[in-house]
C-alpha cells in the first residue's frame, strides 16, 4: 500500500527525521491560508498523488505570492496528473501540500528497500539526489552507496556513519545524518514498510539535513497489525476495479487488451495471459481467483471482468487442485445464467474431477466453448473474439 | 531416491485442526504420506483423522520422531510456528500459508542461522503448494494424481502452473522424481539455487525443470549457478511476458522492479547459461520430453 508524501513525512518525523514546515490543503483558499500560517515569502505547492516524477509533470510549483498559490492550486485541483509512473490515465489531485521553501546546498538520494538477494533491508544512497534512482544507476553508478542491515540488531551507528562519510558529508553534519538514517530504518522496521525513499534529502544553507520529499510503501500482509497505517489508504489513488477486486479477496490488474481472463493461481494467470498473446490476442486483465475457486468467487470474478467494457471474450482457465472441476463448472454455469452474458466464453478445466466438470458444462445448454489444453483455450478465445464463426460453431456445446 | 521427502519421512501438521489442514491431512494420508501427528497449542490430546495432536512441536517430535512438518498456521502466527519447528529439530518444513509479512520472514531466515548448517532445518515456501515425491509421499496441497513417478525434478514458484507442467508431463508418460514449490513470496525459505543443488546430487533426477515468473533476482542467480555447477540438463519456463512493469501480479513477489526481473530478461539470462527455455506454457511438457530424448 502506498501513502501520500505528507503522510510519509509525518510518520518519519515521529521517528526523528527532520522535514520542512508544511501543511495540507483541500482547496486553493485553504492552501493560501496555510501558507500565511507557515510564514516566509517562498512556498512550494505540491500535488499529493501516489506517484513519483511529480516535478517534471508539473505537479510541484514554486510560489512567491498568495496570488501565485491560488493560481497554482487552480491549475492542480481536480486535474489528473500524468507522470512516468502513473500510466496515461494519470492520478487525480484532491489534496496539495504547502511547504516553506528552503535554501538548498546539496541533494542526496536515500532509499530503504527489501533486498531479495540478501533477504534483508538494504539502504541505497547516492550523492546525486534529485534524479530518479534508475537514472542515477545508469549515469552515475559509482555514486551509489549500499549497506545491508542485520535484522537481529538493526541499523548500527557505525554503518550509518560509514554511509554519511561515503556521501562526502562534512563532519558537522554526520550526527544529523546518522539520526536521519536510523529514524528511517526504525520507521521501516516498526511499521512494516517495504520501501522508504527520500529524494531528495537536502543539506540546507543553514546546515540542516531535511527530507524534502518522502515516499513510503507498506506490506499489505502486515497491515493487520498497523491499523493506523491501514487508515491512510487513499482509494482515490487506486484503480477502482483493482480496489474493488482487492476488497473481495481477488487479485486483479487491468490491462489494455480485450480478452478477459479468470484463472486460479498467480503463475497460471500470467501463463494464460502469455498464451493469449501467443495466440494473437491481448489479455484485458490479470485475475487470480485463488487456489480454492468456489462458485461464489467465480461469479464475482465474472462480474469484475465484465465491468471492463473493452472485454469482448472471456477465458476461464482453472486447474483444480484443492477444489474440484465439477464444483468450478457449477460456478461457471451459475454465473453465466445469473449474469446473462452475451460474450463468447471459453472454459478450460483440468485436474481433479475434470470429466464431471465437462459434463456439467455440456449439460447446461449454455453456449460455452470448451477446451482441454491451455493453448487450445487461448486459440479458441482469440478465435471467438475475431468472430471466426466456422471455428466457433464447431466448439459450441449446444 | 528423491529429495527432501520420501516414504520414511515422519510428518507433522502444524495448525492441523483448521478446515484446510484437516482436509489436506486426510488427502496426504490417502496418498501414503506418513503423517504421525499434529500441533495446535492448547489442543494437545485431541486427534484429527486418527492422528494425535500435541501442544508444542517439541512434544510432537519426542512422541513421534517426526522429522518433517507442514505449516498451515494463519499469517500472523506462521513465522513463529516455522521457528518453533526449526528449534524442535524438524529437518524439513513446508509452509503453505499465504500472506506472511515480509519482515517476519526476514526474522525467520535470520533465526535459522543460529543453527549450524548440518542442524539447520530446510524450509520451502511460504505461499507454496508443497513438495511431492510421486509414489512416495506428498507434503502439501497439490493433487497427487497428476504426478507420475519418474526422473524429472521440478522447482516452481507457482502452484497451479506447476500442476500444469506436471499434467503435460503425465500426458506424455513422463514422471517426476520430486516436485518442489518454493512459493511466490519475496522472501522465501529456499531459492531455485538451493533446490537445484539437491537435484544435481540426486541420482534419481535426470533432468531439472524450473518454472519461474517475473520479479526478484532468483532466476538470474539460478542461471549463474547452473552455468557453473549443474551438469544435468535444465529446462525453464518464465511466466509473465505480458506483465507490465511495476505492477504486482498476484504473488507478492511477482513485480518487475529492476533489471533481470522481467520475463524476457530472465529468459535471456537463463538461455545464456545453457538452459533450454520453453517459449510458452503450452510447450513445457514437450520441451522437457525433447531434452530427455536428446540426453
Amino acid at each position: 500500500m502506498d501513502i501520500h508524501e505528507y503522510q510519509a513525512k509525518e510518520l518519519l518525523s515521529n521517528f526523528g527525521v527532520d522535514v520542512p514546515a508544511g501543511a495540507l490543503a483541500y482547496s486553493p483558499e485553504q492552501a493560501a491560508y496555510r501558507a500565511r500560517e507557515l510564514g516566509g515569502d517562498k512556498w512550494i505547492v505540491k500535488a499529493q498523488v501516489h506517484a513519483g516524477g511529480r516535478g517534471k509533470a508539473g505537479g510541484v510549483k514554486l510560489c512567491n505570492t498568495e496570488n501565485e498559490i491560488y493560481q497554482a492550486c487552480d491549475d492542480l485541483f481536480g486535474r489528473k496528473l500524468v507522470t512516468h509512473q502513473t500510466g496515461p490515465e494519470g492520478k487525480g489531485i484532491y489534496r496539495v501540500y504547502v511547504e516553506a521553501a528552503v535554501p538548498i546546498d546539496r541533494e542526496i538520494y536515500l532509499g530503504f528497500v527489501l533486498d531479495r538477494s540478501s533477504q534483508r533491508v538494504m539502504i541505497v544512497a547516492s550523492s546525486e539526489g534529485g534524479m530518479e534512482i534508475e537514472d542515477i544507476s545508469a549515469d552515475r553508478p559509482d555514486s551509489i552507496v549500499r549497506s545491508i542491515v542485520e535484522p537481529a540488531v538493526g541499523l548500527q551507528e557505525f554503518q550509518a556513519r560509514e554511509i554519511a562519510f561515503k556521501l562526502g558529508l562534512e563532519p558537522k553534519l554526520i550526527q544529523q545524518m546518522v539520526r536521519t538514517l536510523q529514524g528511517c530504518y526504525a520507521a521501516f522496521s516498526d511499521l512494516d514498510a517495504t520501501m522508504v525513499e527520500i529524494n531528495p534529502l537536502v543539506i540546507t544553507g543553514d546546515d540542516r539535513v531535511l527530507a524534502l520529499d518522502a515516499k513510503m510503501s507498506f506490506d499489505d500482509n502486515a497491515l493487520f497489525r498497523h491499523p493506523q497505517i491501514a487508515e491512510l489508504r487513499d482509494k482515490s489513488q487506486e484503480d477502482p476495479r483493482e480496489s474493488r477486486a482487492a476488497d473481495r479477496g481477488l487479485s486483479y490488474v487491468g490491462l489494455e487488451g480485450n480478452i478477459g481472463c479468470i484463472v486460479n493461481g498467480a503463475g497460471l494467470a500470467m501463463a494464460t495471459m502469455d498464451t493469449i498473446k501467443l495466440a494473437g490476442g491481448e489479455p484485458a486483465n490479470f485475475l487470480d481467483i485463488g487456489g480454492g475457486a468456489s462458485p461464489e468467487r467465480v461469479a464475482k470474478a465474472f462480474r469484475l471482468v465484465l465491468s471492463d467494457t473493452n472485454v469482448q471474450a472471456i477465458l476461464v482457465n482453472i486447474f483444480a487442485g484443492i477444489n474440484r472441476c465439477d464444483w468450478v463448472a457449477e460456478g461457471v454455469v451459475q454465473a453465466l445464467k445469473e449474469l446473462d452474458i452475451d460474450l463468447p466464453v471459453v472454459v478450460r478445466l483440468a485436474g481433479t474431477n475434470v470429466e464431471e466438470g465437462q459434463k456439467i458444462l455440456a449439460k447446461s445448454g449454455l453456449p460455452i466453448i470448451r477446451a482441454t489444453t491451455l493453448m487450445e483455450a487461448a486459440e479458441r478465445a482469440v478465435g471467438a473474439w475475431k468472430n471466426d464463426l466456422t471455428q466457433g460453431t464447431k466448439m459450441r456445446a449446444v | 531416491m528423491s529429495i527432501l521427502l520420501d516414504r520414511d519421512s515422519r510428518v507433522i501438521v502444524q495448525g492441523i485442526t483448521g478446515r484446510m489442514a484437516r482436509f489436506h491431512t486426510k488427502d496426504m494420508l490417502k496418498y501414503g504420506t506418513n503423517v504421525v501427528g499434529g500441533v495446535v497449542p492448547g489442543k494437545g490430546g485431541e486427534t484429527v483423522e486418527g492422528v494425535p495432536v500435541f501442544d508444542t512441536v517439541k512434544q510432537a517430535v519426542e512422541a513421534t520422531g517426526a522429522d518433517a512438518s507442514l505449516v498451515f498456521v494463519p499469517p500472523p502466527f506462521a513465522a513463529d510456528s516455522i521457528m518453533e519447528a526449526a528449534d524442535a529439530g524438524i529437518r524439513y518444513c513446508v509452509c503453505i500459508t499465504d500472506g506472511i509479512p515480509a519482515q517476519d520472514m526476514i526474522r525467520v531466515k535470520r533465526y535459522m542461522y543460529r543453527y549450524s548448517k548440518d542442524k539447520r532445518m530446510v524450509l520451502t515456501g511460504p505461499n507454496c503448494a508443497g513438495t511431492i515425491s510421486p509414489g512416495k509421499a506428498l507434503l502439501g496441497i497439490m493433487p497427487g494424481h497428476i504426478y507420475l513417478p519418474g526422473h524429472v525434478g521440478i522447482i516452481g514458484r507457482s502452484g497451479t502452473l506447476g500442476y500444469e507442467a506436471a499434467a503435460q508431463l503425465k500426458e506424455r508418460g513422463i514422471g517426476v522424481s520430486t516436485s518442489v514449490g518454493i512459493g511466490g513470496d519475496p522472501i522465501n525459505g529456499s531459492s531455485f539455487k538451493d533446490i537445484l543443488q539437491r537435484f544435481e546430487e540426486d541420482e534419481d533426477t535426470h533432468v531439472i525443470a524450473m518454472i519461474g515468473e517475473i520479479g526478484g533476482p532468483q532466476e538470474a542467480e539460478a542461471a549463474e549457478y547452473i552455468r557453473d555447477h549443474i551438469t544435468k540438463p535444465v529446462i525453464a519456463y518464465v511466466a509473465g511476458l505480458t506483465a507490465p512493469k511495476g505492477r504486482t501480479m498476484g504473488h507478492a513477489g511477482a513485480i518487475i522492479s529492476a533489471f533481470g526481473e522481467s520475463a524476457s530478461e530472465k529468459v535471456e539470462i537463463l538461455s545464456a547459461a545453457g538452459v533450454t527455455v520453453a517459449e510458452n506454457p503450452a510447450v513445457i511438457g514437450e520441451t522437457i520430453a525433447r531434452v530427455m530424448e536428446a540426453a
